[in-house]
């Protein structure tokens, strides 16, 4: 089986900055993936690699396209081409768009399943009448997944702070992906909202059949539902294992977790 | 009791700030200093009532942001209640479009060439925001485009005598041709960088129209431009008034209806999404050249059209028509009536062309009404007069788009 995702020798250089040294990783399909490390690390750098915001500076990026199972090299291409190969992220800072409603938000994330452009803008022709129409009604059916439906002609900029997380994770599942990139999806929330997300997450990853990278620093949160664990420290790779293994790691112990998490 | 001190104090200071021009009068010839102290009095009285409605309107405000932040929820106002709802808005749609259909038997001739000036900036105001309302792309030189559209009907019949009807989606598409043309190296700018470059082009197409003498004539421009035909017919100047009147009417309608259909189509949510930011766009998907193209293209197809039509309006063409001075006002009616709403612009248009005609005994103070009316919608009303309403998709047993 290949890895959906397979990074070899991942390098990002910003001026003298060297902000990944050297880092490989694999999720297989299935499979939910924690990337964990202090501050600073470069964990949400890789994310920017990955999805094509940042072109790394050296090593390679192997993607199984979603479409054709096709193995493709991903390094260089536009975000939006990334996209359409299988890849949604979320971004630590909310990145929303702000002033649209929240159905509107995930009706954009549909954006790589759905095609009609100007002429069916402008004449709506059958097919793109029932591309909106499936369109709404994927979009309302994830909001309900991911309980937001209540909010779905609000505005998205009014929302809670944790259903903008969870939008966020809706807007990007809409595209379908076999790989979810969640950067910090419980920053800023309680621990009750929190072990929401958890079960939300692994409910996601059962219905949607998606593998699901994670960053995040909750160690309750990445303990309990991954099945690997990476540690990065100053954009190189401290170890990689299962939970169980990397609470036992000296190093780890020593770098990250025993400061100020005693997980 | 405060702001009344306050006010006191700006009015002081205005005073002694104007004094030297608005008092002091030297007549050179006779050797003499006028005193004007009436004048004193008017800038003190003015000032402080200025000083003391602006203080007055922001407390308003700021009233009006707190008791929005604390109910959350989004109060539509007075004026969209009324758009949005079909019970109010049909009969009122119904009403004006008879209005407008009626207007050039109602009104003389010098009123209807008012309107068809109106409406042809309608035309070119829903253009434009497609650009700048709806892909949040700020284009300073869309009057560029309208200037192809004018020039490619003068410039085809001239040399081809190419009909109106025929030219017209020339024009169009000539227009989004160049469009697409500006948009390939400006893509990659944002904001105020794409702005200075698009006033740019704008001020080199019309330096080459002025310039260029064997293919447009210089500053001299081209006359005797015809008039649309009317099936062969020979028109008299207010019939043919009264034909071109009809002809923009029936455009302007066109054009809101497809900036209404494309407003809600998924090219349309791409182009507030790229609006509202480009790396989640293109994270969620989204070509950002692509999308970014189709703007500026079918915003500039609006201005093409605008242009053959002014052609034909007016029978001469200069390229003093096309100054930066146009593109201002075209942008000035997407920002005074809202970023990406569709009646917002229409008000606007009618507002920025029509009162200027009929406040003519203020023509001095144009410049000065329409800078300061800018600022307090700025202030005021930093969303437009009409605000964009976000649509609401309806479901339940009827699940689906209504
Ligand atoms: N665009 C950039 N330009 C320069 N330096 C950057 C840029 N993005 C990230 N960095 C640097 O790379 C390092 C890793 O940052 P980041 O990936 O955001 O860390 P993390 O997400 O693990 O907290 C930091 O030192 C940061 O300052
Ligand atoms: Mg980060």
């Amino acid at each position: 089986m290949l890895p959906i995702l397979e990074v070899k020798d991942l390098c990002m250089d910003f001026g003298g900055l060297r902000a990944l040294d050297h880092i490989n990783l694999e999720v297989f399909s299935d499979q939910i993936v924690a990337l964990i490390g202090p501050n600073g690390a470069g964990k949400t750098t890789f994310f920017n690699c990955v999805t094509g915001i940042y072109e790394p500076t050296h090593g390679d990026i192997l993607v199984l396209s979603r479409d054709d199972g096709q193995r493709k090299r991903i390094n260089g291409l536009k975000p939006n081409k990334i996209t359409e190969l299988g890849l949604a992220r979320t971004f630590q800072n909310i990145r929303l768009f702000p002033n649209m409603t929240v159905l509107e938000n995930v009706m954009i994330g549909r954006h790589t399943r759905t095609r009609s452009w100007i002429f069916g803008a402008l004449f709506r022709d059958k097919k793109t009448v029932q591309e909106e129409q499936e369109t709404v009604e994927v979009s309302y059916n994830i909001l309900k997944k991911l309980q937001l439906e209540k909010y779905v002609n609000e505005i998205a900029s009014n929302l809670p702070y944790g259903a903008q997380r969870r939008l966020e994770i809706a807007r990007a599942l809409a595209a379908e992906p076999s790989l979810l990139l969640l950067d910090e999806p419980a920053a800023g929330m309680n621990p009750k909202e929190t072990k929401q997300l958890e079960e939300l997450i692994l409910q996601i990853k059962e219905q949607e059949r998606v593998s699901i990278l994670l960053i995040e620093h909750d160690m309750k949160l990445v303990m309990n539902i991954s099945e690997m664990v990476y540690v990065v420290e100053y954009g190189r790779l401290l170890a990689k294992g299962s939970p169980r293994e990397i609470k036992e790691d000296e190093r780890v112990i020593k770098a990250y977790l025993g400061e100020d998490h005693d997980a | 009791m405060k702001g009344f001190i306050r006010s006191l104090q700006v009015a002081l200071w205005f005073m002694f700030l104007t004094f030297p021009i608005m008092v002091i009068k030297v007549d050179i010839v006779e050797k003499t200093v006028q005193w004007r102290w009436m004048n004193l009095v008017y800038v003190g009285i003015g000032s402080f009532v200025l000083s003391f409605v602006w203080r007055f309107l922001m407390e308003k405000k700021n009233k009006g942001i707190k008791a929005r932040e604390e109910s959350r929820d989004e109060k539509l106002s007075f004026i969209q209640k009324i758009l949005t709802e079909p019970r109010y808005n049909r009969p009122l749609f119904l009403g004006l479009l008879l209005f407008v259909l009626v207007f050039p038997w109602m009104f003389s001739t010098y009123q209807t060439n008012i309107m068809i000036s109106a409406l042809l900036y309608v035309v070119l105001g829903l253009g434009l925001n497609i650009v700048v309302g709806l892909a949040g792309l700020l284009d300073l030189g869309y009057v560029a485009f309208y200037a192809v559209g004018a020039y490619a009907y003068a410039l085809l019949n001239y040399h081809f005598h190419l009909g109106f009807w025929t030219v017209l989606p020339i024009g169009g598409l000539l227009a989004a041709i160049f469009g697409i043309l500006l948009g390939i190296p400006v893509l990659r700018l944002r904001g105020d960088y794409l702005a200075i470059v698009t006033l740019g082009f704008g001020e080199i197409i019309r330096l080459v129209l002025e310039n260029w003498d064997e293919f447009s004539f210089g500053p001299s421009g081209i006359s005797n431009i015809p008039r649309p035909g009317f099936f062969g017919l020979h028109l008299t100047v207010e019939q043919a008034t009264i034909y071109i009147y009809y002809l923009v009417v029936i455009m302007s309608l066109i054009t809101i209806f497809v900036v209404n259909r494309l407003q809600n189509s998924r090219l349309g949510r791409a182009w507030l999404a790229l609006r509202e930011d480009e790396i989640a766009c293109e994270a969620m998907g989204i070509d950002r050249m692509k999308t970014k193209l189709a703007a500026f293209a079918l915003g500039a197809t609006w201005a093409g059209f605008a242009g053959v039509i002014f052609a034909a309006k007016t029978t001469f063409i200069n390229p003093a028509s096309f100054t930066f001075m146009e593109s201002a006002i075209i942008l000035s009616i997407v920002v005074l009536g809202g970023m990406g709403s569709i009646p917002g612009v229409i008000l606007a248009a009618f507002l920025m062309i029509l009162l200027p005609e009929y406040l003519r005994a203020f023509s001095q103070y144009r410049m000065l009404l329409f800078g300061a009316s800018m600022v307090l919608v700025m202030v005021f009303r930093p969303q437009g007069l009409i605000p964009n309403v976000r649509r609401k998709y309806l479901y339940g047993q009827k699940q689906g788009v209504r």
